[in-house]
């Protein structure tokens, strides 16, 4: 075989994880290459036709204020967009939007041809070969090798993929296109343990066969907040969704084919996402519900596919068509795609590293679903993770680890590499203790310091977020020393039915009472031109939330200090007696970074770490290293 | 530095005793310490650690004063070493008893608490993570309805603390009195038999003599002391001052007076000193006449009782006082009850923080910050088991709606 080229970091996958990985990579300086099965599948949206959505809407954010691409990406093809959970407070507001499914692949293709330092190749990588515990070269289907010094695995669901509607199944990645078929070998014999997901997505149907007048509407918002702090010109929706619901006949037609879903007969082996069921699991599992909702969305403006949110599953074509039919609005349904489940090769994410790196094979990065994760933003934020360390690596400098107190990404990184997974993992605000300083809205101020940092955010960017950052303390300081007379409060109180105030109070601590909003209060002391709508009720959050936001941060604090005391690389768990066996055996597996981390592991206990602190006291005299 | 004084909180004098201050970093952990040190009763030693706590302190977690020792640089390598085997020793011994604990009344009842949460968690987590999908609002006045009905399950916990510790530990319960009262025979009936040495004449007990006792349920380590008076008797006067140092540590007084005779100035100053303890009044000899009235001692006793000595039903009468002294004759020895202080921190970390959820709801926040809240609740609770609270939410989301793209 001929070494044909030599790179720093290889990415294998084309995906949400693949484009973050590769682009973060190349900008940081390190010479990059992606590999993809197909061109023409780069940014492919698989399965539903819209980014975000709770939590993942804050990831999006993230990503975007590190300087990764996916919140640009998603506003330039938006078709509607809705800032979800208004009603249910500031750290759960999560906004989603309906996306131009190959107006997205245009985008994103263009945006890795456009990207300094970075080839892209399509090629199937069968084998990644290491020398003494760390990768060094990649291996093409057609005979080409190259060099590398690092590879990103970010192979979602085309790796050992195999399709399954009803009776038939047969190898493939998503949309017709081929499977990765083997590389899994290659991985498996560097040391690798995968197991077998799965997923599912539902049929792609013709527009004309739906008769939209029998549905629900559901329209986008009237003003639009943008994913991304860079996009600045408005944002309009193009079009509408519509909600459609399933009744006891399409239950009934599931239940009489059960025997038919490849799931229930028993020849899916991989374990499917507990938050993205089929229909028949649902139908199954709920038995009580006599209806479950479906939405019907738009796939792009040029082109007549329509998505059924709600409705994946993997029974047979036949049943299929018999099944949409009965629904309400869709009595003339035709499927163009039929639903259907996909099972592929992923990692025990327990093998990584917080970094996203192998623990024993050097230079190995994985993201995405590969790492037991579900959906493109869980995808995109571990590519950009894996991308940057990667770049990292190469450099020679120390990894940036995400801590979970810092960000939902860091969060969902912690939960894969401290707890594992059980099923594919979608991110979620409950999975956050600190969701309320871990909003959406402050993703910038979390985040773009360290992007920064990193090398991702670019001056334009930077000068940018100083100027909000500046102008929004700049308000604070006037909120906080600003006096407003009962006479100037007077008619807006009234207005709202509160009584009149006694005495002089500072306009912030009118801003805590529950009934006033920051408009109230500007109208009060006079407007800043300085503050857009956004800032205005990012500022009216940070003060109204202030007692519960500093009580996070004090937690936030005690983990802070925890994840301090670093655990050495070389240190021996399976000697430390006074540990229960359960937890020596998880430590000696998971090799957490800090106390911090290993405090977190399930199994784990108090008594443990107290030990454990107690061991690397012990440890570090005996190496001859002082703290 | 030492100091020697009094514990005083809220105005009240807990005890005397004694304060070493260490300065950062010399200390064990590094970090600023004082030691406090007390009377070894139970009841001092409960109260001054409630004081503590009350003020802003927090019980040290197993094996932390070594944590932060180590933290902070203090350890040197055997100094580790020994500690180490010591925390695995105690940690093991904490094992033991929480495995018993977790199989006891509390744990149930925890558990049930705990459960409620969860669902309500669920519930809220569900809305939050699947505004789309069609599950049930969770609106402010459900939220607030469970959350009070845990609130008051673990008030009533935290309530019954003092009176779990009484049935766990026991009470130091010590009879005194003037001689020849008839301690020391109130001591046998109590008893069962003929323990103590009885004689009809004046100061025949000389020292302490106490025996193990069950009243209701409760461990009473009862003992009978040497009668309180003026003595020459060099021997006597020994067993005197050991009486007043038992009284001192007793949690539980029963003071025995001769009913046959009034009131002299000697049971007015046992009076006094029983004021404000836990006392139990018994005025005996009522064969002999009563020129002691009841009414006459309750300023100073919450409970006396008028008894013989010889007739039948004495012991059960004394007790009967004690318990209702206790606040334990209506108690439910198979109720759930905190076992320890940490237990009851936890308990009470989540009961504070159910409150911030009420107070939140209260004053028109978001179900977002009560949420935050209500996890805290939890993250308290989950502390005694051990469990990761984000899993168990997530775990009932799954299960109980049905939500999903």
């Amino acid at each position: 075989m001929a070494v044909i080229g030599n790179y720093d970091v290889a990415v294998i996958g084309g995906g949400h994880a693949g484009i973050e990985a590769a682009v973060a990579a190349a900008r940081l300086g390190v010479r990059t290459v992606l590999f993809t099965l197909s061109l023409d599948a780069i940014g492919n949206l698989p399965c539903n036709p819209s980014i975000g959505g709770t939590a993942k809407g804050h990831l999006v954010r993230e990503i975007d204020a590190l300087g990764g691409c996916m919140g640009i990406a998603a506003d330039r093809t938006m078709l509607q967009s809705r800032m979800l959970n208004t009603a249910k407070g500031p750290a759960v507001h999560s906004l989603r939007v309906q996306t131009d499914r190959s107006q997205y692949h245009l985008y994103t293709k263009q945006l890795l041809e456009h990207t300094e330092g970075l080839d892209i190749k399509q090629a199937e990588i069968i084998g990644i070969n290491a020398v003494n515990g760390r990768v060094n070269t990649v291996r093409t289907k057609l005979g080409a090798e190259y060099e590398v010094k690092a590879v990103i695995v970010a192979t979602g669901t085309y790796l050992g993929g195999r399709i399954f509607v009803g009776e038939a199944n047969y190898a493939s990645g998503p949309d017709g296109t081929s499977a990765a078929t083997e590389l899994s070998e290659s991985l498996r014999q560097l040391g690798l343990g995968l197991r077998r997901f799965k997923t599912g997505t539902p049929a792609r149907v013709h527009r004309r066969s739906i008769d939209f007048a029998r549905l629900q509407r559901q329209l986008g918002d009237t003003e639009i907040i943008p994913f991304s702090f860079m996009t600045t010109e408005k944002l309009e929706n193009r079009v509408e969704c519509h909600v459609a619901y399933t009744n006891l006949r399409t239950h009934r037609v599931i239940m009489d084919n059960l025997h038919r879903s490849p799931l229930y007969a028993g020849k899916i082996e991989g374990i499917g996402p507990r938050y993205c069921p089929s229909i028949e699991d649902k139908v199954v599992r709920f038995s009580d519900k006599d209806r479950h909702q479906i939405f019907v969305e738009p796939c792009g403006m040029a082109t007549d596919e329509y998505y059924l949110q709600g409705m994946s599953s993997s029974l047979p074509e036949d049943v299929q068509v018999e099944m949409y039919r009965t629904i309400v609005g869709l009595e003339k349904l035709e499927i163009m795609r039929p639903a259907y489940a996909i099972e592929y090769d992923c990692v025990d994410p327990l093998e990584l590293g917080a970094s996203l790196e192998h623990m024993a094979v050097g230079g190995l990065y994985g993201a995405g679903q590969f790492n037991g994760t579900s959906g493109y933003e869980e995808a995109a934020a571990q590519g950009l993770v894996a991308g940057i360390n990667a770049a990292r690596k190469v450099q020679g400098k120390a990894p940036r680890i995400f801590a979970r107190q810092e960000s939902y990404i860091g969060t969902m990184i912690d939960d894969l590499v401290t707890k594992g997974v059980s099923d594919p993992y979608r991110m979620m605000t409950s999975r956050s203790e600190y969701r309320l300083y871990l909003r959406q809205d402050n993703a910038d101020t979390r985040l773009t310091p360290l992007g920064r940092e990193i090398g991702l955010v670019d001056d334009t960017r930077w000068e940018r977020y100083c100027a909000k950052d500046k102008a929004m303390i700049a308000e604070l300081e006037r909120l906080g020393k600003t006096r407003i007379k009962p006479e100037a409060a007077s008619a807006i109180l009234e207005h709202k039915g509160l009584p009149p105030l006694a005495n002089d109070i500072l306009a912030i601590e009118l801003l805590k009472r529950p009934q006033i909003c920051y408009s109230d209060v500007a109208e009060m002391i006079g407007q800043n031109d300085a503050i857009d709508s956004v800032l205005m009720a990012r500022i009216e959050t940070e003060i109204k939330y202030d007692g519960y936001i500093k009580r996070q941060m004090k937690q936030i604090e005690t983990m802070k200090k925890q994840d301090k005391t670093l655990i050495p690389k070389e240190f021996e768990y399976h000697s430390l007696s006074g540990l229960r066996l359960e937890a020596r055996e998880k430590l000696a597996k998971i090799r957490p970074l800090s106390v911090g981390q290993a405090s977190r592991i399930p199994g784990v206990s108090p008594s443990d770490i107290a030990q454990l602190a107690l061991a690397l006291a012990v440890f570090r005299q005996k190496s001859g290293k002082s703290e | 530095m030492a100091l020697y004084g009094h514990f005083i909180h809220r105005g009240k004098v807990i005890d005397d005793g004694m304060m070493l201050g260490f300065r950062a970093p010399a200390s064990y952990t590094g970090e600023d310490v004082v030691e406090f040190s007390c009377h070894g009763s139970e009841v001092v030693s409960g109260m001054l650690l409630s004081a503590c706590i009350e003020c802003g302190a927090a019980p040290a977690g197993p094996g932390e004063f070594t944590r932060r020792a180590f933290l902070n640089g203090r350890i040197s390598l055997t100094q580790a070493e020994a500690v180490m085997d010591l925390v695995a020793s105690s940690s093991r011994q904490a094992a033991a008893a929480a495995e018993s604990a977790l199989e006891g009344a509390l744990y149930r009842k925890i558990q049930e608490i705990e459960e409620s949460l969860v669902t309500l968690a669920g519930h809220l987590a569900a809305c939050v993570d699947f505004p789309e999908e069609d599950v049930e609002e969770l609106t402010a006045q459900e939220f607030a309805r469970v959350s009070r009905q845990a609130r008051a399950e673990l008030a009533a916990l935290v309530e019954n603390y003092d009176r779990g510790m009484v049935i766990k530990r026991g009470v130091r319960a010590a009879i005194v009195g003037s001689p020849n009262v008839g301690k020391s025979t109130l001591f046998n009936v109590m008893s069962g038999f003929e323990r103590a040495i009885v004689t009809p004449v004046a100061g025949t007990t000389r020292d302490v003599v106490r025996e193990q006792i069950q009243v209701g349920g409760i461990q009473l380590l009862l003992s009978d002391t040497a009668g309180l008076h003026q003595t020459e008797d060099v021997v006597e006067a020994e067993g005197i001052r050991r009486s007043e140092a038992e009284m001192e540590q007793a949690a539980l007084l029963i003071a025995v007076y001769d009913g046959s005779q009034p009131l002299d100035v000697a049971g007015r100053a046992l009076a006094e000193s029983c004021a404000g303890k836990p006392a139990v009044a018994v005025i005996n000899k009522s064969d002999l006449g009563t020129m002691i009235d009841v009414a006459e001692l309750l300023p100073w006793f919450a409970e006396a009782v008028v008894v013989s000595a010889n007739e039948r039903d004495t012991a059960e009468t004394i007790e009967q006082a004690i318990l209702r002294l206790l606040k334990l004759n209506d108690m439910d020895t198979d109720a759930a009850m905190l076992a320890n202080q940490r237990q009851l921190r936890a308990a009470e970390a989540a009961l504070m923080a159910l409150d911030d959820a009420d107070a939140a709801l209260m004053a028109g926040y978001t179900l977002d910050a009560a949420g935050v809240c209500l996890e805290d609740a939890l993250s308290a609770l989950k502390e005694l088991s051990g469990e990761n609270v984000a899993e168990a939410v997530i775990d009932e989301v799954f299960s109980a709606f049905c939500v999903g793209k």
